[in-house]
């Protein structure tokens, strides 16, 4: 059977993977050096760290910038070693749903301290 | 000289086996392919691609202790014995070194190696600036020798979605040639998740061109242009 390689989403989806690894080099040193700043001992510590909108919005943000990361990779990985479509599809489905609940679950969280 | 090549005769019934031979050989200012050929007058059924002997025609790439090399340019003094020689991978073996090279040439007829130029044909021909041909410089020295798209781990995952390093090097000359005016559909031909996405960088074919060219250059400027359309 003709193989029919088409839509036009490569470019797409390798600027998101090189706009998102930008993202992640610059937050994660600066969300690092936050948290080691003052290394929380305990939870009342823990939860001042988080406090401030802008530190959950920009963990939030990272993850975010992660997860689509790392959903480009996967992709990747499955185009290249998985070609059943069916199992493929499943994959991406199961990929999307840990890294969306992942990301939600932070906000979630981040959102929900007392 | 000791030298193991890889044997398969698809009539004998026979799976593929490395043999052992050794060879009274000079090895000063020697090639590989001398060799081989030497080999060959000692037992004639070894089978190989040879033509110009002199690092043009690209036929006699071959796999030579791990890395690509055309054998015809590649001196006896730099390889460690025994000297291992397969067919280039990636590719269906027909016979001892030869590989059936259908595969890569169907993904380089997919770029149309061609000019595309619609205009009324000029009375000579189509002139070129002098700046206009020199972007053409490192591009048109290819000689589709195989040997960078047969190293790609992307090309082996995907022989039949992904162009692989010589065709887009190759698509990228004819996008960059100032007398073509197909850029637009070359570019839309590309821009898949496949085509061209599939290179990851691993940069196998730099490191192996036995022509000194660059098809990850080459690559990034393609991806320029696309990402350029885009945004």
């Amino acid at each position: 059977m003709k193989v029919t390689a088409g839509s036009h989403t490569g470019t797409g989806t390798w600027l998101v993977q090189r706009a998102t690894a930008l993202v992640l080099a610059l937050a994660m040193p600066v969300l690092c050096a936050y948290v080691l700043a003052a290394v929380p001992a305990d939870f009342a510590a823990w939860r001042a760290l988080f406090q401030p909108q802008a530190m959950r919005a920009a963990c939030v943000l990272t993850a975010a910038a992660l997860a689509l990361h790392a959903w480009v990779g996967m992709r990747d990985v499955f185009m290249d070693y998985v070609r059943p479509t069916l199992l493929r599809l499943t994959l991406y489905l199961a990929v999307i749903v840990i890294l969306a609940g992942s990301v939600a679950m932070l906000a979630a969280t981040l959102w929900s301290l007392p | 000289m000791k030298f193991r090549l890889y044997r398969y005769n698809p009539e004998s019934g026979e799976p593929p086996f490395m043999q052992d031979v050794e060879l009274d050989i000079d090895r000063a200012g020697t090639m590989l392919l001398d060799a081989l050929i030497a080999i060959k007058a000692q037992d004639e059924t070894l089978s190989l691609r040879r033509s110009c002997r002199e690092g043009v025609c690209g036929s006699d790439a071959v796999n030579v202790n791990g890395r690509n090399r055309l054998a015809c340019i590649t001196p006896l003094v730099e390889l460690k014995e025994p000297v291992e020689v397969r067919p280039l991978p990636g590719l269906p073996v027909i016979r001892d070194l030869i590989v059936d090279m259908q595969p890569f040439f169907r993904q380089y007829r997919s770029i149309k190696p061609w000019l595309v130029n619609d205009a009324p044909e000029p009375e000579v021909e189509r002139l070129q600036s002098p700046e206009d041909r020199s972007r053409l410089d490192g591009l048109y020295e290819c000689i589709l020798c195989g040997c960078c798209t047969t190293a790609c781990p992307s090309y082996w995952w995907n022989p039949e979605t992904f162009v692989g390093p010589a065709g887009l090097l190759q698509a990228w000359r004819f996008i960059a040639d100032s007398r073509d005016e197909a850029s637009a559909a070359r570019l839309d031909h590309l821009e898949d998740p496949y085509r061209l996405y599939r290179c990851r960088g691993i940069l196998n074919c730099v490191d192996i061109c036995p022509k000194g060219l660059n098809p990850a250059e080459a690559i990034g400027r393609i991806r320029t242009q696309l990402v350029k359309r885009r945004v």
